[in-house]
């Protein structure tokens, strides 16, 4: 049995994607037909059902989110769909905006029911400007053909949808930065509370979901949130849009239902088929850059929310960066503290400063003149930015870094004695290079 | 847009704090908790006066069930929160952020403006910090020192972002903002352009709330010992109204102390030839102002007047409403009708020729230094005045000279502008102008005595205060603002036609003069309380309370300025403004 499970990526390369007929041929719309007979706390109750967590990165439950804000008795209320797919090695929002864009045009407007809400805004990042396009010509057929504006399919729900941009900075992926972003402002996170749901955008009570997220929804109001569940595990529901890349015979997005190990995910013939060289595999980076770096033996681990938060690791994003043994963890690890600290909006001290000093420390050892001492002092300042950053990025910036030093220590050890296992460091500085 | 409050009944949530059992009011910080249970939590980018940003995460503590820190100074505690403020994570997590925020900050405390007044130096030495265990990472980022007032060593910038907070969100000026990101991350003006380039108004609210060395005042103490210590020049002191009741904080006594003597003797100790009160020239200001709302009154227009003695509010008009200059009152600030007189009628007086008199003042402010620049200050045929000292500068030099500040004796200001009014020395403080004017116009029009000389509808730190008075049946409605984020609403009305005042009062610093951007570091509303007990404290206890009856300005006009011509006359004590936008 195949164990890719194309649920939102039915469509994919089989229809246009901004043709509201093919789109409807094909089942679409037939969630907001359903939804629109059905009443917001019923909509909500499936969704729960579902267990469908959100699929950004936070993983936070998506029907405990909607029934806080439903909760929320002040209008209006604004649906943002988070496009800003900023996480590196991360690249399946980008095939849901450009291959079935009316998918998650159709989520969001079933969102817009649930809440009341006249108006929706999506979020894309400034890099996909190509899909900005594809998006909006979607956006623009749906409105010609009655699917949004006002009152949708002859209902008294009248609910626009407006495309967004923005100059391309990852932090605007975190949910408060990207409404600041959306306002005009600067790209910075916002104090809290509030929350978002109570203060968001234009400081009013604010859905923010990620793409996929809003993808989802339409399948879980047409099968209903039993038979969603029933695709994942009891814990999550549904299916994962995962992308593989690195080190790996066959990168690409794969939707693969949740209960699939690590191992299944790298390894299938028809997913990763394994390492792309000669070389064995040495670890993956799951979930983005701020996600936990994982080692061969947490292989068998279940791909699902929960097991892999007992071993440590996280869905995140859905990204899996496969790393082989011609790699340097420390060398891997200083990339990664380099994208942090080009992305921290620099507002609070332990991001801005942390991030700086942990990259001056990393790079001892791959000079080879660190200490003891070092190794704890990276300790000492992974603990600091995972539990004292103001915003999500600086709480992940050294979540790799942490997993790696309590997982792969020997890596570290060995600098420490002048050795690097994958010859990467050392013959560098002896070469002459960098 | 507004926010607005979801929940805005107050229920009482029982927490511990270190163990110890409180009840505070639902909405309470973690930080005013811990405070009510005696304990203090350490602070940067928190100012008691402004919302919290929680970007230093200094004030981190630990709450039971809570896998980060929280940040004391913006989490409203929970009902039964276990809060521990002194675990071995939570001081080192301090320790370790401090010694972040110190590699990236100069070493050189010896030769830092707030030497042994910085927040940063303290809490490097509450946490024993004697290395950085970190790559240094300080920048070589040059001074900005090109206006009169306000120097910006952004090397010493520890981003707390307290200025832009008071800049953006209290004042509105918006002259500073955070810029760019990560290492580049730092507090900029649009562009990089020169303060004087920017809406900058020199109010100093930035210079008030910084931690540290990164913004101070130009400092013109040199330049004031250098000519005390010139024998050709014959140097005089004005001191404004909020000074005497700000600098005995600078020596440790209690806030809210009347050091009025004592700062005119440790001025004549500093060797000044004259020490005069700019009080003086606030009683000329009340008989200008009040003639020319009185003119204006009759006419119709342009109502209504707004008062022009708060030189950061003169700025922000001519920087930012220029349109509305008309409304203006063209009376000088009392600190430039002084310096007018000093070279005019003072010379006359003690026959000194204008080139050998150097006049110095001492505010409570950082934009009277860019005023005294201002060409048209120079009705004299020098600049009117020379120097301009904040309180800060001249507790340096008391301190410098070596004066035990506490045990000087009480003296007593110089003739001939020595004497002065209980109105005058409210001038200091928001509503201050507005209630010595009243003093005066009424009995101006009614001709009757008026008995209840105080009014109290126009006083305290409330930023916009509005009233009506009945002046012999005419309906006369005021208003008072002070923080230049109330100005902006009472200018906006204006523009709208929908202002319905006649006479407004505006003071560009929160609380007024009292709260001026060169008064000593720590300042909060809680401090400028004391100060404005202090003012209404002496207005009480003077002989004289209302302008008018100020017989030194009665002489004034007698002696002088009745003989010199109308136009000279007005020349000393009027100006204009120019469109600066």
């Amino acid at each position: 049995m195949s164990k890719i499970m194309p649920l939102i990526s039915a469509n994919f390369d089989k229809i246009s994607p901004t043709s509201v007929k093919d789109y409807v041929n094909a089942g679409g719309y037939s969630g907001l037909r359903k939804a629109l007979k059905m009443t917001a706390p019923e909509i909500i109750e499936e969704v729960k059902k579902a267990k469908l967590r959100g699929r950004g990165g936070a993983g936070y439950p998506v029907g405990s989110k909607w029934q806080h804000l439903l909760e929320i008795k002040n209008f209006p209320k604004y649906i943002v769909c988070n496009a800003d797919e900023g996480e590196p090695g991360t690249f399946k929002d980008k095939l849901l905006l450009g291959k079935d864009p009316l998918r998650v045009i159709e989520g969001m407007t079933i969102a817009g029911y649930v809440f009341n809400a006249r108006h929706g805004y999506i979020y894309i990042r400034g890099e996909y400007a190509a899909l900005l396009k594809v998006f909006q010509a979607a956006v623009d057929n749906a409105v010609k053909a009655g699917y949004l504006g006002e009152n949708i399919l002859g209902s008294d729900f009248s609910y626009q949808i407006h495309v967004m941009t923005g100059a391309g900075a990852y932090v605007c992926g975190e949910n408060s930065t990207l409404l600041n972003s959306l306002e005009g402002k600067a790209g910075r996170p916002r104090v809290k509370p509030p929350h978002l749901a109570e203060v968001g955008l234009f400081g009013q009570p604010t859905l923010v979901n990620n793409v996929e997220s809003f993808a989802n929804i339409p399948t879980i109001v047409q099968i209903g949130g039993e038979k969603f569940l029933s695709y994942g595990t009891a814990e999550s529901g549904g299916t994962k849009l995962v992308c593989l890349s690195g080190n790996v015979a066959n990168p690409g997005t794969y939707e693969v239902p949740f209960g699939l190990t690590l191992r299944d995910l790298i390894f299938d013939e028809e997913l990763g088929g394994g390492p792309s060289g000669e070389k064995k595999l040495k670890f993956f980076h799951l979930g983005g850059q701020s996600g936990a770096c994982g080692f061969l033996p947490q292989l068998d681990t279940t791909y699902c929310y929960q097991a892999l938060r007992e071993k440590g690791l996280s869905v995140g994003s859905g990204a899996i960066v496969v790393m082989d043994e011609s790699v340097c963890l420390i060398d891997y690890l200083k990339i990664v503290m380099e994208f942090f600290i080009h992305e921290s909006c620099g507002k609070c001290t332990p991001c801005r400063e942390g991030t700086k000093q942990i990259y001056a420390l990393l790079d001892k050892f791959s000079q080879g003149t660190a200490t003891e001492d070092d190794v704890l002092m990276l300790q000492r300042l992974s603990n600091l930015t995972a539990k004292a950053s103001f915003c999500g990025l600086g709480q992940a910036a050294a979540t790799a870094l942490s997993s790696s030093l309590q997982n792969m220590r020997s890596e570290f050890e060995a600098h420490l004695k002048g050795q690097c296992p994958a010859g990467v460091c050392f013959t560098k500085r002896e070469s002459g290079e960098k | 847009m507004m926010q607005k409050k979801i929940n805005t009944k107050k229920k009482v949530v029982a927490v511990t704090i270190d163990g110890r059992q409180i009840n505070v009011d639902e909405g309470t910080t973690i930080l005013e908790a811990a405070q009510s249970a005696g304990v203090v939590i350490p602070t940067l980018c928190h100012h008691p006066d402004l919302k919290p940003r929680a970007t230093c995460r200094l004030c981190l503590v630990e709450v039971k069930g809570q896998r980060r820190f929280q940040t004391a100074c913006n989490t409203p505690v929970g009902e039964g929160n276990e809060i521990f403020t002194n675990t071995q994570a939570v001081r080192e997590a301090r320790k370790t952020i401090l010694e972040l925020i110190l590699a990236d900050h100069p070493e050189d405390c010896l030769k830092c403006t707030r030497n042994q007044n910085c927040e940063l130096q303290s809490l490097a030495d509450e946490y024993q910090i004697r290395e950085i265990p970190f790559v240094r990472t300080v920048k070589s980022l040059p001074l900005e020192d090109s206006n009169p007032a306000i120097v910006r060593d952004m090397n010493k910038c520890i981003k707390c972002g307290r200025c832009v907070e008071v800049c953006q969100e209290v004042q509105q000026v918006a002259a500073i903002n955070t810029a760019h990101r990560s290492l580049d991350y730092s507090i900029s003006t649009a562009f990089e352009e020169s303060l004087a380039d920017s809406p900058c108004v020199y109010c100093g609210q930035c210079v008030a709330v910084c931690p540290v060395g990164a913004l101070s005042e130009k400092n013109d103490t040199a330049k004031v010992w250098q000519a005390l210590n010139d024998a050709e020049l014959h140097v005089v002191v004005q001191t404004a109204p909020a000074v005497r009741v700000a600098l005995g904080e600078e020596f440790g006594l209690a806030p809210g102390s009347i050091t009025t003597g004592k700062m005119v003797s440790a001025l004549k100790r500093l060797g000044f030839a004259r020490v005069f009160d700019t009080n003086f020239t606030a009683d000329l200001t009340i008989i200008e102002e009040g003639r020319e709302l009185l003119q204006r009154l009759k006419e119709g227009s342009p109502l209504p007047l707004i008062t022009s003695c708060s030189p950061g509010w003169i700025n922000y008009i001519e920087k930012t409403y220029p349109e509305l200059l008309p409304h203006l009152s063209t009376c000088k600030s009392p600190q430039q009708m002084f310096g007018a007189l000093a070279k005019t009628y003072y010379v006359e007086k003690v026959g000194i020729p204008a080139e050998k008199i150097f006049v110095v003042s001492v505010m409570p402010c950082t934009a009277k230094k860019f005023e005294c620049t201002r060409p048209e200050m120079r009705s004299s045929g020098y600049q009117d005045v020379d120097v301009v000292l904040t309180t800060r500068e001249l507790a340096a030099m008391i301190k410098q000279a070596g004066l035990d500040f506490a045990a000087l004796a009480e003296g007593e200001y110089d003739a001939p502008f020595g004497i002065s009014s209980g109105a005058a020395v409210i001038f200091g403080t928001s509503g201050g102008v507005m209630e010595a004017a009243l003093r005066t116009v009424y009995e101006t029009v009614t001709g009757s005595t008026l008995e209840d000389i105080e009014f109290k509808m126009v006083r305290g730190l409330e930023g916009l205060k509005e009233a009506s008075v009945d002046l012999g049946g005419k309906k006369v409605k005021i208003a008072v603002a002070n923080g230049l984020g109330n100005a902006k609403n009472l200018l906006e009305k204006i523009k709208a036609g929908k202002c319905k005042y006649h006479f407004i009062e505006i003071m560009a610093c929160p609380g007024g003069c009292i709260g001026g951007g060169g008064q000593p570091h720590g300042t909060t509303q809680a401090l400028k309380e004391k100060r404005l007990e202090a003012l209404y404290a002496i207005d009480k206890e003077a002989e004289v309370r209302k302008s008018h009856d100020n017989p030194g300005i009665t002489e004034l006009y007698e002696e002088y300025l009745k003989k010199v011509l109308n136009h000279q006359a007005h020349e000393l004590l009027h100006t204009y403004y120019s469109d600066r936008k």
